[in-house]
């Protein structure tokens, strides 16, 4: 096998598993640009995909076409809800934004747990359907970008990139954007110039609960088809992407795309000769040193939005 | 003074919260509360055996506890301990398997191989707070899930188990921290001489903290960075040590755990003690008497689950659950604040207006005399 077809391969596989950390760190950046950190995506994965699970399982009986999309729709809702708790304590009670976020995290999964076993008596949520996948008829014809772009994919995967596209708009060309990068750069400015700086940051805080939920319910729905409690440390892994990509939603996307290629690469190394020479431990440890390298090598030009994780009061300069 | 009452009047009252969330919650799965509390109670109390499961389990919240404390002494967030305590529990299981020395001396290797795991796994985001300004709530959770990737890898190369892939081999009786007069003293239970190390470590934590130079250097650092450098306080060195220090105490938390509460460390787990261990610090308000009174109470939550669970149909997340409640409830303490100031406050006016409507009276002068 030379290494195109690897590539080509592997490729799909890393676009799957790549999604959910890009939607959730996407989801980070609103929240830490609009100046409240959340270490907590990882508990609102877990609610997203908890949310999903039991609204998939009750209806893909009934209804097994709309069973997904209302799935994911339920992971949004219900991430951005169990946010709102981040939002309150960091918003208006000047709680500790890194406390509240670790309450989020360990209240989600031992939450979820709690009630997937009242409901199921197991704790896991299997569910029979999955999104399913597409070749696109002409553009997967196209040489190269065909085979890498075009071929098996999820729908959920275009909606997901559009949503990138559109935060991007939403945050550099629109004064809705400007508003809620000032309240994480200078919130007083920002409320002197009439921002209302409570507001932009729940909906910051709202918008990455939202995120992160559907990226929790991605991972049901694509490529794991079973809810078990943890995402195993992917929120965290968003957070790192965000950081390595510097607060940006491009730099976000590079990032994820990054950690996704070497994820796939650590899970299919051993089936693969030719990438069983790189120990998977290598490449499994590989996003979180690669980001600790970025922090020191970007710690004296860090773009991290000034204001974020710094409690805001009305009045002072 | 005050600040002590306070306190320890947020402490309560975030558990009085935290058990009523759990209480609503059990009420919600249509169990009953009361019900369901006393076999938790009873789970973790009511036989001798049990009570020393619940220190066992303490055993691991208070050493991990003290890492968060201790940290936070210094003005730094030790959300790591999870995996210094993997890379303690990691380093002693390693030298557990494979070194043969007479039993105390081989003890004394596995404690100072947990010691040493932790405290190099918090000396890598000390050093990087210090020298490159990296925050440390990033760093130390980037370091624990290279950890978990470590034990992920190491463990089944290594020290693959007899005859699960998941987990290390057995750690042979005389390795163990579990020890047969302790074994008799509690029936049995999973108590063991980590219990000392603890109790040890918090006076030793306290002293540190209360009657050094570098307890009240750590300190200064974590009041005021700048000050302290400016009062010649070298802060980069102190923001090390702080968190090698941390770092060991997690590690210890991971050699006692794996070593004594255990007999094999597993592989993909993130060990939870690792972030209860920053509900227990907060519970405690950061001082190493707190964090040992709130350890035994989280353990005891812990420890009574399963009989909660055998005896009830209430699921065994419910004491997470509670737990990370209390949690939430600390860090919003000022909510907590404002609610009892705001209740006292209303107390103060009635008495205001007590004291207004009854004008002194010929009579109840007479009675006040």
């Amino acid at each position: 096998m030379n290494i195109w077809q690897i590539i080509s391969q592997i490729f799909p596989y890393a676009i799957i598993l790549t999604m959910p950390l890009l939607i959730t760190a996407l989801g980070g950046l609103f929240s830490e640009r609009s100046g409240v950190v959340n270490i907590g995506l990882e508990g609102l994965m877990v609610v997203g995909f908890f949310a999903s699970a039991i609204v998939v399982k009750g209806l893909e009986n009934i209804f097994p076409t709309a069973a997904i999309p209302i799935g994911l729709l339920a992971g949004v809702v219900a991430g951005a809800l169990f946010s709102l708790l981040h939002a309150f304590a960091s918003i208006n009670l000047n709680a500790n934004q890194i406390i509240s976020g670790t309450a989020i995290n360990m209240m989600a999964g031992a939450l979820t747990v709690y009630l997937a076993r009242t409901i199921t008596g197991s704790g896991n949520i299997a569910i029979r359907i999955g999104v399913i996948r597409h070749t696109i008829p002409v553009l997967s014809k196209i040489p190269i970008i065909g085979p890498l772009f075009f071929t098996q994919t999820y729908w959920t995967t275009w909606i997901i990139l559009l949503i990138v596209l559109v935060s991007w708009f939403l945050l550099y060309k629109t004064s809705f954007g400007l508003r809620l990068r000032a309240c994480g750069e200078h919130p007083s400015s920002a409320a002197s110039s009439g921002v209302n700086v409570y507001k932009m940051r729940y909906i910051g805080v709202m918008i990455s609960g939202a995120f992160a939920g559907l990226g929790g319910s991605l991972i049901l729905v694509t490529y794991s088809g079973e809810f078990n409690g943890t995402v195993a440390g992917l929120g965290f892994l968003s957070l790192a992407a965000l950081i390595f990509g510097q607060w940006k939603p491009l730099g976000v996307l590079g990032a994820t795309f990054f950690f996704g290629f070497a994820m796939t690469i650590a899970n299919v190394s051993q089936v693969v000769p030719e990438l069983a020479v790189i120990p998977p431990l290598i490449l499994k440890v590989f996003p979180y040193v690669v980001t600790l390298l970025a922090l020191v090598l970007f710690s004296k030009s860090s773009q991290a939005p000034k204001a974020v994780g710094q409690p805001y009061y009305p009045g002072q300069g | 003074m005050k600040q002590k009452n306070n306190a320890l009047v947020i402490a309560v009252s975030a558990v009085v919260l935290g058990l009523l969330a759990g209480a609503i919650l059990m009420a919600l799965i249509g169990s009953n509360p009361f019900e369901g509390y006393t076999y938790l109670f009873k789970g973790g109390l009511m036989s001798v055996e049990r009570i020393g499961n619940s220190i066992a389990t303490a055993i691991t919240l208070i050493l991990t506890g003290l890492s968060v404390a201790f940290a936070f002494k210094t003005g730094l967030f030790n959300i790591g301990a999870a995996g210094q305590m993997l890379m303690g529990g990691l380093c002693a299981t390693m030298v557990a398997l494979t070194v043969t020395a007479p039993r105390p001396i081989l003890l004394l290797l596995i404690l100072l191989a947990g010691f040493a795991g932790g405290a190099v796994w918090g000396a890598i985001p000390g050093y990087l707070k210090a020298r490159f300004n990296v925050h440390e709530v990033v760093a130390t959770i980037m370091m624990n899930w290279i950890a978990y990737w470590i034990v992920y890898y190491v463990v089944p190369a290594y020290f693959k188990g007899a005859y699960l892939e998941t987990e290390s081999r057995l750690i042979p009786v005389e390795a163990s921290l579990k020890t047969s007069w302790l074994d008799s003293l509690f029936n049995g239970s999973y108590i063991n001489i980590g219990i000392f190390v603890a109790i040890l470590a918090v006076i030793i934590i306290q002293i540190i903290l209360k009657k050094t130079t570098l307890g009240f250097e750590l300190k200064a650092v974590g009041y005021n960075r700048d000050a302290a450098e400016y009062a010649g306080i070298k802060v980069n060195r102190n923001v090390i040590l702080s968190m090698v220090i941390a770092g060991s105490l997690a590690g210890l938390a991971g050699a006692t755990f794996y070593t004594g509460y255990a007999s094999n460390i597993q592989i993909g787990v993130m060990p939870n003690q690792g972030f209860d261990g920053i509900a227990v610090a907060l519970l405690g308000a950061t001082e190493p008497w707190g964090v040992f009174v709130s350890a035994l109470f989280f353990g005891l939550l812990h420890s009574g689950k399963g009989f909660m669970n055998a005896m009830t149909s209430i699921p065994p997340e419910i004491s997470d659950t509670i737990i990370a409640t209390i949690i939430y409830f600390t860090a919003t303490s000022v909510l907590i604040g404002r609610v009892w100031s705001f209740l006292a406050k209303k107390r103060k006016r009635k008495e205001q207006e007590k004291v207004i409507d009854q004008t002194p009276t010929d009579a109840s002068l007479e009675e006040d005399k």
